[in-house]
């Protein structure tokens, strides 16, 4: 794992006394509101409906034991003893006190942990594949190049007044679990004749503005990342339209001016940036790759996880569902579900985050992950271990077999917490989770996402949702609109409208007419919700949705 | 045609601590039922400029739509109804208990305001 240098330890000390100082000119009514806000939002703190909330960056989100520890302290410090990790990789307190927050974010330090650039118009926390260095089908691993951009980005002085914040992700596999797709660059890794290289994508986002992004170049050899990518962020410093805070993002400037003259321009503005990068960023690349290269592998029996998997139906469902692929011979990885039937998506208790801790420590080479679906990965465990792993996990109710199912649903705060809300979203998730779980149908329903967002904003990700849940507030009243065939992977689509928006009681009822109406629709038992509805269409979905009969009020 | 007044009170977060507050006659309260109700534009518009100053106590004051009632004033829309209670995924935030009576002086540096 990266660990921070002299420099990165100054730097954040540095900002931390900054801001306590800042705090307490605000407290001291030295600094106004109007003058504090821009200094608490680039230290990622916000101003919430009930409270102020700290957004903690969890690079690449990649943890160890120590850390996860630490949040959990801090949970329970100065917060009401829970954290919520969000899809882009951070975890958000909802309850800090003004005066606390500066010792808030010294306890981070401690950790090598930090707030910065997670707010503001900067390039935000970089994320990547929640599978990276685990991965069987991986390529490799996207961390390096994530912290590579972290260190060229932080404080970049060109980089600091964008027009809009810019959020870049990275994936390692040809199976993206980044959603490149839906950031303002995603870059994937490639290999062309035996040399590894990246493929840039631009111009994707969610939002108000729904966009996939488009790729503006296949192949970009590993020397030429970063003056490439400086090239694009610059053309778009340059011509991104600053006028309009909603057409300011790159997806709006590869929209408007179409990616082939993007390309070129980028082309060009390369021509003159690459001579400046001599060689340095390649050293500090080989540099940072000797912090990712991975645990130690143990050998030994896969017996117990045998026996185990024979022997235990409950042991056999987690399995089945919330293990993936390793690359490594006698290795999986976990994926521990946040998700518990009628929970909030993405909470963990101060306990449980211990528990987490312990366990990565035990059973993980002491690594963990906080994936974009709002759940924590634990990318290196043997599988020998994974019986005595799952029973820890039930003792601490973080062992539900849900992973990818109708209930493992992202879901923003929306209306229980965020000011911009404009209807509420973890009471649907709750609600829709538990009601298919008392149906017992979701292994028989089996891969389907669901994805909420509270406002359009769509930090749920719901365009991208196999069933995307919009929450709007018409006339005073909380409304959902659904979207169907949505994609958030490598064939990634923004999910269409399927009509009019149902209310807060209607919408359950809904969402369980839609997977019934699949259920029947589909050709085998092997068919997926988006394989169906990409075979078939919306007519028959809208018509499960909408039945003419008079017992459903459709809008 | 402009729309006729609604009653209104005035709300705003508390500067320290972040929560939902109401402005009452003489100060603030955590209570949506104790705060002042407001029946006139030109109050309602005189009051929060008066509470948008007291910026060493409260965060973005703005006036909300309110019922008036024997009860004191109630939210009549859903966002109010929350930022009156609390989020309805967790018993807590305010009706996990919020005190009652006016906030009391040691919540800002300066009680004289309050
Ligand atoms: C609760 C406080 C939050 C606020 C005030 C907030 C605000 C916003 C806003 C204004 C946007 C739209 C930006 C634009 O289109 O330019 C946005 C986008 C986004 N937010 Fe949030 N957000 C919050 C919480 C979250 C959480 C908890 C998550 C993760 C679960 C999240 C993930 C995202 C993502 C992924 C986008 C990207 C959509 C895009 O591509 O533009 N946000 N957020
Ligand atoms: S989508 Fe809207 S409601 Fe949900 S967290 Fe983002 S800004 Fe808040």
């Amino acid at each position: 794992m990266y660990r921070y240098n002299e420099f990165d330890a100054a730097f954040v000390a540095e900002r931390n006394r900054q801001f306590r100082a800042q705090v307490e000119r605000r407290v001291s009514g030295a600094l106004t509101e109007d003058e504090f806000k821009p200094l608490r939002l680039m230290n990622g703190l916000y101003l919430q409906l009930h409270a102020y909330m700290l957004r903690v960056a969890i690079p690449y989100g990649t943890l160890d034991s120590a850390r996860m520890r630490q949040l959990a302290y801090i949970a329970e410090r100065w917060d009401k003893g829970y954290g919520h990790f969000t899809t882009r990789q951070n975890i958000q307190y909802n309850w800090p006190k003004l005066k606390d927050v500066p010792d808030m974010l010294d306890a981070l330090a401690e950790v090598e942990m930090h707030a910065i650039q997670t707010s503001g118009n900067t390039i935000r926390n970089v994320t990547a594949d929640h599978f990276a260095g685990a991965a069987a089908d991986e390529i490799a691993d996207p961390r390096p190049i994530a912290e590579l951009l972290r260190q060229w980005s932080t404080d970049h002085p060109e980089f600091q007044f964008m027009p809009r914040k810019f959020k870049i992700a990275v994936t390692g596999s040809p199976n993206d679990r980044a959603v490149i797709k839906a950031h303002d660059i995603g870059i994937r890794v490639v290999e062309r004749d035996g040399e590894i290289g990246y493929e840039v994508v631009v111009g994707g986002g969610l939002g108000r503005t729904p966009m996939i992004g488009k790729v503006i170049n296949d192949f970009v050899a590993q020397e030429d990342l970063l003056p490439y990518l400086e090239s694009v962020v610059s053309v778009w410093n340059q011509i991104g339209r600053r006028d309009n805070k909603y057409k300011a993002r790159i997806k709006i400037t590869v929209h408007e001016h179409g990616i082939d003259e993007i390309r070129a321009l980028v082309a060009e503005r390369f021509a003159l940036v690459k001579p400046r990068f001599e060689g340095v960023d390649a050293a500090l690349f080989e540099e940072i790759k000797t912090h990712f290269s991975g645990p130690d592998f143990v050998q030994k029996s896969e017996a117990p996880f045998k026996a185990a998997y024979h022997e235990d139906p409950v042991f056999r469902s987690w399995a089945d569902t919330n293990l993936t692929a390793h690359r490594e011979d006698g290795y999986a990885i976990v994926s521990i579900s946040l998700k518990k039937h009628g929970q909030t998506p993405g909470d963990a208790s101060a306990d449980q985050m211990r528990v987490m801790a312990d366990l990565a420590e035990r059973f993980g080479h002491d690594e963990l992950r906080i994936s974009h679906e709002q759940n924590v990965i634990l990318p290196h465990v043997h599988k020998a271990d994974l019986p005595a792993l799952h029973a820890a996990l039930k003792e601490a109710e973080l062992a539900t077999a849900n992973i990818g199912l109708i209930s493992d649903i992202i879901a923003c705060p929306g209306m229980d917490y965020c000011a911009l809300a404009t209807a509420r979203s973890i009471p649907i998730a709750q609600q829709i989770a538990t009601r298919f779980d008392e149906l017992k149908l979701e292994h028989e329903i089996g891969e389907l996402k669901i994805k909420i967002s509270g406002c359009i904003n769509a930090c749920g990700h719901h365009h991208v949702g196999h069933i995307g849940i919009l929450g709007l507030d018409r006339a005073g009243v909380e409304n959902y609109q659904i979207t169907l065939g949505g994609d958030h992977t490598e064939t990634a689509a923004i999910g269409e409208r399927a009509g009019p928006g149902f209310s807060a009681e209607d919408i359950l009822p809904a969402i369980e007419r839609l997977v019934h109406g699949y259920l029947d629709l589909r050709a085998s038992s092997e068919e997926t919700f988006i394989e169906t509805f990409r075979r078939i269409g919306m007519e028959p979905f809208k018509a499960v949705l909408y039945p003419p009969a008079p017992a459903v009020a459709a809008e | 045609m402009p729309k006729p007044f609604t009653p209104k009170v005035v709300t705003a977060n508390h500067l320290l601590e972040g929560d939902v507050i109401y402005q009452t006659a003489d100060g603030w309260t955590r209570n949506l039922a104790e705060a002042e109700i407001l029946l006139e534009q030109a109050d309602a518009d005189m009051r929060l400029i008066e509470a948008s100053q007291q910026t060493d106590v409260v965060v973005g004051a703005y006036l909300a739509n309110a019922d008036a009632s024997d009860d004191g004033p109630q939210a009549n829309h859903f966002r109010e109804e929350f930022r009156a209670t609390g989020p309805s995924n967790y018993f807590h935030g305010k009706q996990a208990g919020a005190l009652p009576g006016p906030l009391n002086g040691q919540e800002s540096h300066n009680p004289s305001r309050i």
